[in-house]
């Protein structure tokens, strides 16, 4: 980790593909230590957006830096060192065991002829642990299930070490217990100075830990502030077509939190 | 999981071993244990061996080069299906079926019916190999809107007709009363005439082969799970996945331009290897090519002993691989799904 000022930014960015352009104009800045949480309708972009700032898609206009360094121009294993990806969980093609998946993570390491070590092993074995997947180590990979499978490719975004994450629905496929177990660690990676930007449905995962909220609406971004800011009945009817309340919770420990409902039986 | 690695490791070298020393045994000319050990420790000590001429013969130039033939031959296939498999991500595919044993083919017999020397045949065998799987990837890249597994298949199918088609026409052209059956021996795939020159060009080939694949084996893994999670990882996929291909082409161009085409081991030895050790291609790759090796060798021997004539390999290996495989479909679903 060590570098606290890790910085990915978007500026002005087109993404999608050439003969099929997904949005446009889209500044959006990820800092160490952050946690800023991307909301958008179902194919919306924002996997899309994702990947171009991961340097995955080439962006059609515009540029992504890293550190003040356009991507592009950047080894694939210079930029694994500085962000991890989460993808969306899927089931795979072939048995490999959760340990051996999330050693994977390890490959920026690596110089490109190393397996890798026993030092490696451990790192990866300290990040199945954290995530309580220590039990399942030897199972197949193909053979747990989707919420399992999620924990393990974000298990396998902290081998990697990056200073910063980009995470696609890391929630999506969990029950509720693992959910608020992603978002806990999520906060927790926060906390210890990861920055992490995450996409998600849930307008009150935002609302619990979020920094700030990126909207993503018809291929722009209609809002970047913090949550409270960022999500108001207003803008969520103009992305998702919906009438909501905002309801601010009171804590038995004090202070309040925010949460969204929906209007309608209200 | 070690352990297990192990057992297997230990497995596949002892059925390697006893191949061979039935391999020797088998024949007209039997040659036993004793005799083999022998004759091998008179060759390291320099000390000459109380056993017949005629036997140290066979041994050193007509069944030692065969059986040397048939072990480089079954790895090499064993091999480069692995690497093609983890490659595509799909177990599916090996070199017949992805075009490139009937590239080879077209090369070789190209080469055969110019008359070319071996190393000129090779050359064009792995040109032809190179071309064809290229093509099948092209074409299996450029549809889009299907799924890439049937469409990966269904592009080989394709390809390996079109191949087919020019071998066909090939052996028309050619001179019916020498071209002709050697090119038609060839293509059902055989040892028979292989001798310590083949070897010695075609050993090379596969190491050289063999070599790139080894370093690279765990980002093979990596490869294995789709271009963007690779490159989200720092694995620079463009450039080791045309260092795999042309790696595995390669030694399945050597293997061919000795053997002829010999099909099944590079789909099915993999699958077996994949079952016993898992899919880290760190293992597969040693694995598939000491089971390939033991394989080719043990249905070599049964292509020279079992009936008067020598049957081809391609047609035993499809006897022996299709119910295989068969068995391995029902049998191994979960293994890549």
């Amino acid at each position: 980790m060590g570098q606290a000022m890790t910085r990915l930014e978007g500026i002005a960015l087109d993404f999608g593909y050439p003969d099929h352009p997904v949005g446009r104009g889209v500044t959006l800045a990820l800092a160490a230590g952050e946690i800023v949480c991307l909301l958008g309708p179902n194919g919306g972009g924002k996997s899309t957006l994702f990947r171009t700032l991961l340097g995955l898609l080439p962006a059609q206009g515009g540029e992504v830096r890293l550190d003040g360094l356009p991507i592009a121009t950047l080894a694939r294993a210079d930029i694994a060192k500085r962000v991890s990806y989460v993808p969306q969980a899927h089931a795979g093609y072939f048995p490999f065991t959760v340990r051996d998946v999330v050693l994977m993570g390890r490959t920026a390491h690596l110089s490109p002829f190393a397996a890798p070590s026993r030092h490696d092993v451990g790192i990866a074995e300290a990040c199945l642990a954290r995530l309580g997947l220590a039990p399942l180590a030897d199972h197949v990979y193909t053979r747990i299930s989707g919420g399992e499978r999620q924990l393990a490719l974000i298990a396998r975004a902290l081998a990697q070490q990056a200073p910063l994450i980009v995470m696609d629905e890391p929630t999506a496929s969990l029950d509720f217990g693992n959910q608020i177990r992603v978002l806990d660690e999520v906060r927790a990676l926060a906390a210890s100075g990861i920055g992490v930007m995450m996409a998600t449905h849930d307008p009150d995962q935002a609302f619990l830990c979020a920094d700030r909220v990126a909207l993503l609406h018809g291929g722009k971004l209609v809002a970047d502030a913090p949550p409270r800011e960022a999500i108001t009945s207003g803008t969520l009817r103009e992305v998702y077509g919906v009438e909501t309340t905002m309801v601010d919770v009171a804590l038995p420990g004090g202070g309040t939190r925010r949460v969204c409902v929906p209007a309608r039986g209200a | 999981m070690t352990a297990r690695t192990a057992w297997v490791a230990a497995g596949a070298l002892a059925a390697l071993a006893i191949a061979v020393a039935l391999a020797f045994a088998a024949g007209r000319y039997p040659v036993a244990p004793g005799d083999l050990a022998a004759i091998l420790w008179s060759k390291v000590s320099g000390a000459p061996s109380d056993v017949a001429p005629t036997v140290e013969a066979i041994v050193w130039s007509v069944r030692g080069p065969r059986i040397g033939a048939a072990l480089a031959v079954g790895a090499a296939l064993a091999a480069a299906g692995a690497a093609y498999q983890s490659l595509f991500r799909n177990p599916l595919v090996s070199p017949d079926i992805l075009g490139v044993s009937g590239g080879a083919a077209v090369g070789a017999v190209l080469g055969i019916f110019l008359a070319l020397p071996v190393l000129a045949i090779q050359g064009l065998a792995f040109a032809f190999g190179l071309l064809a799987v290229a093509l099948v990837y092209l074409i299996a890249t450029s549809v889009r809107g299907h799924d890439p597994l049937l469409v990966l298949v269904l592009a080989g199918v394709l390809v390996g007709a079109l191949l087919g088609a020019c071998v066909a026409l090939l052996k028309v052209l050619a001179d019916p009363y020498n071209q002709l059956p050697a090119i038609t021996f060839w293509l059902l795939g055989s040892l028979a005439g292989a001798g310590p020159a083949d070897l010695a060009s075609a050993l090379p080939a596969i190491a050289i082969g063999l070599i790139p694949l080894w370093l690279l084996r765990w980002r093979v893994n990596l490869l294995s799970l789709g271009d963007e999670e690779a490159r989200a990882m720092g694995v620079e996929t463009t450039r080791v996945r045309l260092a795999v291909i042309a790696s595995a082409t390669l030694m399945t161009a050597a293997a061919v331009s000795i053997s002829g085409i010999i099909g099944w081991i590079g789909l099915v030895i993999p699958h077996f290897a994949r079952l016993a050790v898992g899919p880290d291609f760190g293992r597969l790759l040693p694995v598939s090519a000491t089971l390939g090796a033991a394989f080719l060798l043990a249905v070599d021997t049964l292509a020279r002993t079992t009936a008067s004539i020598e049957i081809p390999l391609g047609v035993l290996t499809a006897f022996v691989g299709t119910p295989l495989f068969l068995w391995l479909l029902v049998r191994s679903r979960r293994s890549w799904q």
